[in-house]
């Protein structure tokens, strides 16, 4: 195996290379997968049938609190990120392992949510809206719950192998995918409970 | 009993009983046979846990085939029954499985396996890779698909075929009116191979932007790779719809959302344009990468460089722009009002700007070639005109007012197979000639192949040039029967026995392949056709590596320019060479999609879970393995290269 000294760590084989650019595909895809969730939510907002309204239903404190745990974890997997091109792992450890905690408390909070929703008779089956609704936050709900375990894997696996271009490639690509995750939650945020509450 | 009654058909017939009985006699069949040859070991070790594009490109075409001759199985009984007025052959409702599944398999599981057959044979070799940039998950892409396409296959001896059509339309799609389980099976079995779709454009973008040999600069590639490349953009961007209008039309149906239903919100013409947001670019899907194989026949036969290259590649650009631009069209009568519909008429109208580039291109590529007319290269100079005809029509019906005369007739589908089978389908076929010898070490007979040539093109004309004029004479698509009194009696008689033509063209490929291969020469060297890129530069067959030492291009032709002007494609000494390793958990995933896709089909929810817990098994192990894959030493190579006739 070629390892290029002047690269980061993450970037220094060709293999390396490669999965970061496919990763970036597949994020491209991404994008596409949500911004087609969208147009389904955006065209079915309104269309709430004999169930309960955006309006009716939407609570703006879990959904900041949601957003400031969301929005401060990427910055914590950033600082993550950093302390590994620095070559300090356990301070990458720690960031990472910070960054999972806050997801996990954004998980928490959505299903106590979603829970919310069920009681007040908004549930996945009730009309278009709420369908849209479940399925969009759903999969980033989804997306997130995925990202804890993966989190938790490339955690373990650097503690016990050490910083080495593989375990540093796959914690660049994981801060990737969670920076998307967080970009998809702005959107949610904007266009789906800001304009839902209006 | 009870929970088997499930598994029953609901509208049985002699002729699925009977087939049940053969796909028995087959699975039987396979097991002993692989078991008396002691084959078992061989199957597992070369080809189930294969990581190699070469070997998982043959399986991708031996797929495609099989699912040829399923698909057309179907066609050849839908033009039976509408051979004569009033037949009774079969009923509505297996008219309608008929249909749907004609053209779902030949869509997603017949043309797709066909050009990810030839981008996994192809691409690597004609960009001087050794692999594709992600193996393992080339594989995987495989067996997803593989998986899909059999869990769709046995729909009609499991529980029933689907019967709402390939579009699936809404509500039609829904409980309310497909009570069976066959449209879950068309959601999920999509959804599988799908995945596995998108994993493909994906590995293949990666692929070709980054491992590309020295000095091959974007406008250097070949342009079968170009047209591979610009396929695999569309399909990133448009698998995702209908992974999402997948998973809605299924949690509708087993769930209970109100995506598509007629109440509570739910909008039905949603899935209409979700369906064709994906399915409209996935037409370009398939052509692209055919325009391309004809361009490097068109090149080799000519013995002439392909005309135009710059605006080749920029027709198909502005042609993959297009795609994503023109879906409304394919319900203009669904209305959505004037306005729409005169912009949606333009931008379609407007990819016959582009297209007729490359129809130009291919003709002043001959103009004063030294044309060779072997098998491939008619296949090429039949898909000229035909598919103009075909385009032609295409802009009749892009016309919205018009189309409201053309809509759901047999002209529509005149227009779609006459643009996908001289387009596709014979580009296939075409291809599947050219480079039979790069990966089998044989040619196909060429006098056997100018029978099949003839005999799909003028069963091709008859089948379906008789449709237009039904068509404009009201005949409608998807009808299982018409009176006497409508007149369309002897033309659609005419449809059958081009259709039967065409079946025996096919029966005639499979002959010429046994023929061959008991009668062909195998002293055939590396380049039997004279053609002009790298592909051609390796031995045949392609050793493991693909190329011993990495090729040197200076342009888009350099194994010509190697050939005639003194170019020198492989400098420098052997070198050990890195490689990947062989894996089970592709095939074991595909497996568990199987198994998954079949519980969540009829609701078995306890499997269901089983099996996704799997998915996730496989992929937290994958997470931790260590594989650095092995490396071929220089001893080796050398020993592979004498073998195979000296190192190049």
């Amino acid at each position: 195996m070629h390892i290029d000294n002047s690269q980061p760590l993450e970037y220094s084989t060709q293999q390396n290379q490669l999965n970061i650019l496919g990763f970036w595909i597949f994020l491209g895809a991404e994008i596409m997968l949500f911004a087609t969730l969208f147009t389904a939510y955006f065209t079915l907002a309104d269309r709430a049938g004999s169930g309960p309204t955006s309006a009716e239903i939407f609570e703006i404190t879990p959904v900041l609190i949601e957003t400031f745990v969301l929005l401060t974890s990427s910055f914590t997997i950033g600082l993550g990120v950093h302390a590994m091109r620095l070559g300090r792992k356990n301070a990458m450890m720690a960031f990472f392992g910070i960054t999972l905690l806050l997801g996990l408390g954004f998980l928490v909070t959505e299903i106590l949510e979603f829970m919310t929703y069920y009681h007040e008779g908004a549930t996945y089956q009730t009309s278009a809206f709420t369908s849209a609704l479940m399925t969009t936050l759903g999969t980033h709900g989804g997306h997130v719950t995925l990202g804890l375990f993966w989190g938790t894997f490339i955690i373990l696996q650097v503690k016990k192998r050490g910083l080495t271009p593989g375990t540093a490639n796959k914690a660049f690509i994981f801060s990737l995918y969670w920076h998307f995750l967080d970009v998809v939650w702005i959107f949610i945020f904007s266009f789906i409970y800001l304009k839902g509450m209006m | 009993m009870e929970f088997f009654e499930r598994f029953a058909i609901p509208n049985p017939s002699p002729a699925i009983y009977a087939s049940m009985v053969a796909i028995a006699l087959v699975s039987i069949g396979i097991v002993v046979g692989l078991t008396y040859f002691k084959k078992w070991g061989y199957l597992w070790r070369e080809w189930l846990t294969t990581v190699d594009h070469k070997k998982i490109g043959i399986m991708y075409l031996v797929s495609a085939l099989l699912m040829l001759f399923r698909g057309g199985a179907d066609a050849i009984m839908m033009r039976a029954q509408l051979a004569v007025p009033d037949n009774k052959l079969f009923d509505a409702q297996h008219y309608n499985e008929i249909f749907t599944t004609h053209g779902v398999v030949m869509i997603i599981f017949m043309a797709m396996p066909f050009i990810f057959a030839f981008m996994n044979l192809v691409v690597p070799l004609q960009i001087g890779a050794r692999d594709v940039a992600f193996p393992r998950l080339n594989a995987i892409s495989f067996w997803l698909f593989f998986a899909g396409a059999m869990l769709f296959n046995i729909s009609f001896v499991i529980g029933g075929s689907p019967d709402a059509g390939w579009t699936s339309y809404f509500p039609l799609a829904g409980n309310d009116f497909s009570e069976s389980v066959g449209t879950n099976y068309y959601m999920l079995a999509i959804q599988i191979s799908g995945i596995g779709s998108l994993m493909t454009g994906i590995n293949m973008c990666t692929t070709i932007l980054k491992m590309r040999a020295p000095g091959m600069t974007l406008m250097k590639m070949p342009m079968f790779t170009w047209s591979a490349f610009i396929a695999n953009v569309i399909i990133v961007f448009a698998f995702p719809v209908l992974t999402v209008a997948l998973i809605m039309g299924t949690t509708d149906r087993l769930f209970g959302t109100q995506f598509f239903t007629t109440d509570n919100g739910g909008m039905d013409m949603l899935w209409a344009n979700f369906f064709w947001v994906w399915g409209h670019p996935e037409v370009y899907i398939l052509i692209l990468p055919a325009f391309g194989i004809y361009s490097e026949i068109i090149a080799t036969f000519s013995r002439r460089n392909l005309y135009g290259y710059t605006s080749m590649v920029a027709s198909m650009v502005l042609i993959s722009l297009l795609s994503f631009l023109v879906w409304t069209h394919h319900f203009f009568t669904m209305g959505q009002g004037a306005l729409t519909n005169s912009i949606f008429s333009i931008t379609t109208m407007a990819i016959a700007v582009p297209t007729g580039v490359k129809i130009f291109n291919w003709l002043f590529t001959m103009w004063k070639g030294k044309i060779r007319f072997t098998v491939p290269m008619l296949y090429s100079v039949a898909f000229i005109p035909l598919f103009t005809i075909g385009g032609v029509t295409g802009v009749m019906l892009a016309m919205s007012a018009a189309d409201y005369q053309y809509h759901n007739t047999m002209f529509l589908v005149a227009h779609f197979h006459n643009t996908i089978i001289p387009g596709v389908v014979f580009a296939m076929l075409a291809g599947l000639t050219y480079y039979w010898p790069k990966f089998f070490g044989f040619m196909l007979n060429e006098k056997l192949g100018k029978v099949t040539f003839w005999l799909l093109t003028v069963g091709f004309v008859l089948a379906f040039f008789p449709m237009y004029i039904t068509g404009l004479d009201g005949q409608a698509r998807r009808m299982y029967t018409y009176s006497e009194s409508t007149g369309f009696g002897p033309l659609n008689m005419l449809s059958f026995v081009g259709a039967a033509l065409m079946a025996i063209g096919f029966v005639v490929i499979v002959y010429n392949v046994y023929y061959s291969f008991k009668n062909s020469s195998r002293d055939i060297g590396s380049d039997p056709w004279d053609a002009r890129s790298l592909e051609w530069a390796t031995h045949t067959p392609v050793p493991e590596y693909n190329f011993a030492r990495t090729p040197q291009i200076s342009s888009s032709e350099s194994f010509w320019d190697a050939k005639k002007n003194g170019h020198v494609l492989f400098k420098g000494e052997l070198e050990e060479i890195h490689m990947p390793n062989n894996s089970g958990v592709p095939f074991i995933l595909g497996i568990i999609f199987f198994v998954a896709g079949f519980s969540f089909i009829f609701g078995l929810w306890v499997p269901a879970i089983i099996a996704l817990i799997g998915v996730f098994i496989c992929l937290g192990l994958r997470s931790f393995e260590l594989d650095h894959g092995h490396h071929i030493s220089v001893k080796e190579i050398k020993e592979t290269e004498e073998k195979l006739g000296g190192a190049k």
